[in-house]
């Protein structure tokens, strides 16, 4: 028993050097891979890298620029805007991976059903799908953002609910091709019934393809929560990048500041583009069907 | 309070709000917005309108761009070029559309004198069409340049890959042995076939268009839908809010039905 542990374990890691084996090829990805972690040591790091705490007030120092004490100078209220964005990658990041968490576990229950059962399933499925391909995304969250309440889980909500779609398409056609192969059948004959074939065949295959997804739902997810904070559905008390943007707005002060515009901006842009660049590598490696573009 | 609420029929129960609304709707009638007590379809439409004005030549221009640059790309794959005008797509796709259109408010204000917002500065009479015309050119460049930059990554992208797709067919491989220049390959039978996953994507993209004029019109205070939704949202206007997304809603699937009329004639392979 212990020794069949051990094996598998062994295959595990024997199967992950060869992911990073294939992953290390692509430079893109090494960037992206790169970006993120230095992203993430940054929202975990975050009480340590900032010097201030991003709440507190300093008066007569209003809108001040860059400077020593200041990195990134300071709000229209006199709060310093470093501690700020190295505290707004927190917000991001957690939006970003619970918004995605719900996305792909959405897209991939529906993915797989659509696939694995009838025609009438797939077809009624892919009838609800269409619907959230074409009706605008943004304007499908705004909506539920604001019947749902400024707080940081209602816009985590309305991303989760809305951004499955690309996930459950792209899992149907895996789970389509997948459920043709030799072995299911195999399985099947051998007396396996529908949920066994799912749990132990179809996900396990099914898998790769939705971790690659998920990292360019998250860069999507980001985005979003960016533009829906600014829009002014979020927490005006929860300090994010969108946030930041949406005070540097409403206060008029873009015009002059442009330290108060840029790192926030840069820093979204950033770790979408980490997210990205990871996304599409993982796809590479994962998704027979991706070709390089 | 209570008269109030009698006005806006909110003292009755969901369900019977629900069928009232169905009912409106349906005879046109989009209710009261609560912020500016007018009806919502005499502000919703004259909306939609000025956004059409900004977004459909900003859709013409990022198609034409985005073909023109992903073909290039797909021509000279490989070359310091081709990679300098991938990575630049690559950054504006991943850029919030709302802070590019922060950072061209800026630029355009500062350093090219652009009017800050809106689309008209001063009313011109009739006679002075000319100069309403050049007025309100000057209102649309700073957005149409977001709206642009923020749309014409797609189509690079996807002008790109689907053009490579093409160039490794048998058929190309054919038209070169055949001792076919390259210029007419790369268009008639590059091109053409090409092109074709391009009109999908529009009509896809236009749902996402009108995100990116969400974000441009609140930016440049355009007086468009976009604009609207971003006011009713503010105000928690909810009739307007409604009429917007129904009005938004309805222009993109007739958007979508039209596309996927015209894919037959464009692609004899798909029948209708």
């Amino acid at each position: 028993m212990a020794e069949s542990k051990n094996s598998r374990i062994f295959t595990h890691l024997e199967s992950l050097r060869k992911f990073w084996k294939a992953y290390k090829r692509s430079r893109t990805g090494l960037i992206g891979a790169g970006i993120l972690a230095a992203f993430i040591a940054m929202a975990l790091l975050a009480p340590y890298l900032a010097p201030y705490s991003p709440s507190r007030i300093f008066l007569t120092e209003e809108l001040q620029p860059p400077s020593w004490k200041h990195l990134f100078g300071t709000n229209e209220s006199g709060q310093d805007l470093f501690s700020q964005v190295i505290y707004g990658s927190q917000a991001s990041l957690i939006v970003g991976f619970a918004a995605s968490l719900i996305a792909s576990s959405i897209g991939t229950v529906l993915g797989i059903t659509a696939g694995y059962f009838s025609r009438i399933v797939r077809n009624l499925i892919l009838r609800v799908t269409d619907f959230f391909i074409v009706i605008p995304s943004l304007v499908l969250m705004i909506v539920l953002a604001s019947v749902l309440g400024p707080t940081l889980s209602s816009v985590i909500l309305a991303i989760g609910l809305v951004g499955w779609t690309g996930t459950a398409r792209v899992v149907m056609a895996q789970t389509l091709s997948v459920k043709e192969l030799p072995f299911i059948e195999a399985s099947k004959s051998a007396g396996a019934g529908n949920s066994y074939v799912l749990r132990n065949h179809i996900l396990p295959n099914v898998m790769p393809v939705v971790f690659a997804q998920t990292v360019l739902v998250i860069a999507n997810a980001i985005l979003y929560e960016a533009v829906l904070t600014f829009l002014g559905l979020g927490n005006p008390s929860q300090i994010t990048w969108g946030q930041i943007l949406e005070f540097a707005f409403n206060s008029g002060a873009i015009t002059t500041a442009w330290w108060y515009v840029l790192p926030p901006g840069l820093s979204i842009m950033l770790v979408v583009l980490g997210f990205s660049l990871t996304g599409y590598s993982l796809d590479e490696i994962f998704n027979p069907r991706v070709r390089k573009i | 309070m209570e008269n109030l609420e009698a006005q806006f029929g909110l003292n009755q129960p969901l369900w019977v709000q629900y069928i009232i609304y169905l009912k409106n709707t349906v005879t046109g009638n989009f209710g009261i917005s609560y912020q500016t007590r007018t009806p919502v379809g005499d502000m919703v439409f004259p909306a939609l309108m000025n956004t059409l004005i900004l977004l459909l030549p900003a859709t013409a221009i990022s198609i034409a761009v985005g073909i023109g640059i992903g073909m290039i790309a797909a021509w000279r794959r490989g070359t310091k070029e081709e990679v300098a005008m991938s990575g630049t797509t690559l950054v504006l796709y991943c850029m919030p559309t709302f802070w590019l259109g922060l950072l061209l408010l800026v630029m355009g204000v500062l350093y090219l004198g652009l009017p800050v917002g809106g689309m008209f500065t001063i009313s011109f009479g009739p006679e002075n069409a000319f100069a309403r015309f050049s007025d309100l050119l000057q209102h649309m460049a700073l957005p149409l340049a977001t709206l642009v930059l923020g749309l014409v990554g797609q189509y690079v992208l996807v002008m790109k890959g689907s053009l490579l797709d093409v160039l490794t067919e048998d058929y190309m491989v054919t038209a070169r042995a055949k001792g076919i220049r390259r210029r007419k390959l790369m268009w008639d039978h590059g091109f053409r076939n090409a092109v074709l996953p391009m009109v999908t994507l529009m009509a896809l993209n236009i749902g996402l268009s009108f995100g990116g004029a969400i974000q441009t019109e609140t930016i440049f205070s355009w007086p468009g839908i976009g604009l609207l939704t971003y006011r009713a949202i503010l105000s928690r206007d909810y009739p307007a809010l409604q009429g917007a997304f129904l009005v938004i809603a309805v222009a993109v699937i007739l958007a979508n039905l039209i596309a996927d009329l015209l894919y037959p004639f464009l692609d004899p392979r798909v029948v209708a």
